[in-house]
């Protein structure tokens, strides 16, 4: 069978791919903001917050590492309104991609946190800093620096894993693809588009991501 | 009240878990072997294998998984192949494997001091002979932790093929959902059984690395 | 009275004990070198004035200020005393001015334009009011170590622990912060330091101490301590036994 690739077929659903990539943008920003400041958080209870959250911290890291993203989702939109916690499907969607990149972040910036000099810690306390003066002013920074290629990475991680979303009817890249195939039968044109929006989202965060760590850490070099 | 038992419903997860098992061993060893070709082409001395080996690896990490899994279900049937679920799903995931444990495993070979490469080539060894006798035998020491470690990403990877109808654990829940209408016990039940497969891995890994780096300071 | 009183330390390393019973007190305005081979407490002393070591017993007060290991107690102890480190310790993401600024900022609570204004002088006092917008990794070694020293200043302490200042630095660079030490000496600044600059420590202190085996081995002058060592371990590390 001689089949020819047709993308001019998908022409007309322009404006559909449009909002997809409008709502995939919208999960990553929301999602990777929120997300990195829970891993922050979850970070710094692990390394030098209250030793009573210290297991709870753990746990919800352990659990959300190893299990699949897919099953966090349908848990939060499926599961929760049993319990009398309905979300709608964007709220869904973001909820269980910050908590997710939550747990991920959270041991990437600790790894962060725990290479920092013992000297940082000490020229802080003889400044007569508190802990959580010592942590937010001298150490977070220069920790965040450290790993941001790796928290880079992870957005990006969590971004491709955001097309699952397209499953509880979240309007994403996926989404449209899936919409145009049903429509048209011209499923492998449909999402050899899509992963190539994809493929161009992940360059423009990476670039993104590159910018803003220029702005926040105005040092190419951390020191040892 | 639901005619379904909690313990219908685990049964019939635990069921599924088997060919999230067995896909995730296959896709694993698969990637493993394709994996190590990339490997070999990736740290070839020929200019036109590595493109290719990078071209490779960037086209399966720099796109998500969910989309791999579309175009082969539904690209393969293109060019006159019928394929089943299972199929196009061993397949993608199998390639998508390959071209992570082709990076891992080049950190691990590049760990391995020049000097090594230089002694094994005055011994005039051929560069699969440096490999197979010198540089992969101490990279495999290193290749352990990591290689374990993703070998959970695998297990949760396998959780997408439910969306191209592979029925395994992720599949199960959702038709056992539809049946039971017990969304919370189901998805619950199938993210303890998730974590039951990987924290294990998880665990072995850190535990690995962390003799490892032991082993190494005593150097 | 005496600005610093140090009695009875004694501090353990699991079975290590490394300082045996120590008493030292230091008056307002005096200028005090520990001298001594490493490894004979004289850096783990310096370290439990500022409460980077917790000691197991005796007590350490600082201007009536005891320490104690809680928060509470170390902070108001560390606000009278700042400390210089060997590795400088500057913030690596703080410009010099920032990192100057820093702490009048959060833990005083002084507002941004004062706190500038106050480095900008402590930079100028040390030498380096140009550079206030300089990053760590821009300046030498002795220009990073003089900037830790504005830093101190401006917390307004009234004793500074130099913990061996100098001995991280290139040799040519080791000067310029000593003329710095030196000059806070003049002016009247209370100072402990760990040196191993022996004529340093013989022009600008007024007592040396010897540190042997986690004791005060010997005190006094400088002039008698080089001049006339009195016990053979000092002969020894002084080199004319």
């Amino acid at each position: 069978m001689a089949y020819s690739l047709d993308f001019g077929a998908l022409a007309e659903y322009a404006p559909i791919f449009a909002k997809g990539v409008a709502v995939t943008s919208e999960l990553t920003l929301v999602g990777g903001v929120l997300g990195v400041g829970l891993g922050i958080l979850c970070a710094w209870v692990r390394t030098d917050g209250p030793k009573a959250l210290r297991p709870i911290v753990s746990l919800y890291v352990e659990v959300i590492r190893n299990t699949p993203f897919l099953i966090q989702l349908f848990f939060i939109f499926f599961g929760l309104p049993s319990i009398g916690v309905s979300l709608t499907e964007m709220q869904a969607a973001i909820l269980a991609m910050v908590v997710n990149l939550g747990a991920y972040a959270a041991e990437i910036i600790r790894a962060g946190i725990e290479a920092t000099p013992r000297g940082q810690f000490e020229a802080g306390a003889s400044l007569a800093m508190t802990r959580l003066q010592i942590f937010r002013n001298v150490v977070l920074v220069p920790a965040l620096q450290r790993i941001w290629p790796a928290l880079s990475s992870q957005i990006i991680i969590v971004m491709f894993g955001s097309a699952v979303c397209s499953q509880i009817a979240v309007e994403d890249i996926t989404f449209a693809a899936n919409f145009i195939q049903s429509r048209n039968f011209r499923a492998f044109e449909a999402y050899i588009v899509a992963t190539v929006l994809y493929l161009i989202l992940a360059l423009i965060l990476r670039q993104i991501m590159r910018s803003l760590g220029t702005i926040i850490f105005p040092r190419r070099r951390v020191v040892r | 009240m639901s005619p379904f038992t909690t313990w219908d419903i685990v049964r019939n997860l635990l069921f599924a878990a088997q060919w999230t098992v067995i896909l995730s061993l296959v896709a694993f060893i698969g990637g493993g072997v394709v994996g190590l070709l990339m490997l070999f082409a990736r740290t070839s001395k020929r200019v036109a294998a590595r493109r290719l080996a990078i071209l490779y690896i960037e086209l399966f990490q720099g796109t998500p998984l969910l989309m791999q899994l579309f175009l082969f279900f539904f690209g393969l049937s293109l060019i006159g192949f019928n394929v089943p679920p299972w199929l196009a799903a061993g397949l993608a995931l199998t390639l998508w494997t390959a071209a992570f444990l082709a990076e891992i495993w080049r950190g691990c070979v590049e760990a391995i001091p020049r000097g090594q490469w230089e002694a094994s080539s005055s011994l005039a060894m051929s560069y699969f002979e440096q490999m197979r006798y010198v540089v992969l035998p101490q990279a495999l020491r290193i290749a352990v932790p990591p290689t374990v470690g993703f070998s959970v990403q695998v297990v949760k990877a396998t959780a997408l093929t439910s969306i191209i109808g592979f029925v395994e654990l992720s599949k199960a829940s959702t038709m056992i959902t539809n049946a039971t209408f017990q969304p919370f016990v189901v998805y619950g039940f199938a993210a303890l059984m998730y974590f039951a497969l990987c924290w294990p891995l998880s665990k072995s890994s850190q535990l690995l690395e962390r003799k490892l780096n032991v082993a190494h300071r005593n150097h | 009275m005496s600005l610093i009183a140090i009695t009875e330390v004694r501090k353990r390393f699991g079975d290590n004990e490394v300082l045996k019973g120590i008493n030292l007190d230091v008056a307002a305005g005096e200028v005090i070198a520990i001298i001594g081979k490493s490894g004979s407490g004289k850096s783990t002393l310096l370290r439990c004035i500022n409460g980077l070591e917790t000691i197991d017993e005796g007590t350490i007060l600082v201007a009536g200020a005891q320490l104690a290991p809680d928060e509470l107690h170390l902070r108001a102890l560390r606000l009278k005393v700042g400390m210089i480190f060997q590795s400088f310790n500057l913030f690596p993401h703080l410009t010099a001015g920032r990192n100057v600024m820093l702490s009048p900022m959060v833990v005083k609570k002084v507002p941004a334009k004062e706190a500038q204004a106050e480095a900008q002088a402590r930079l100028e006092q040390v030498g380096l009011g140009h550079k206030f917008d300089a990053y760590p990794d821009e300046l030498s070694g002795g220009q990073q170590q003089r900037v830790a020293i504005a830093r101190a200043l401006a917390m307004k302490p009234l004793a500074l622990l130099c913990d061996e200042i100098t001995s991280a630095l290139d040799p040519e660079l080791v000067n310029e912060v000593l003329q710095v030490v030196g000059k806070l000496a003049a002016e009247g600044m209370t100072l402990l330091m760990v040196t191993h600059e022996m004529r340093f420590a013989r022009e600008v202190c007024d007592r040396v101490v010897f540190m042997h085996q986690g004791r005060v081995h010997e005190i006094g002058p400088p002039e008698e301590v080089f001049g006339a060592p009195k016990t053979l371990e000092l002969q020894q590390f002084l080199g004319i036994a």
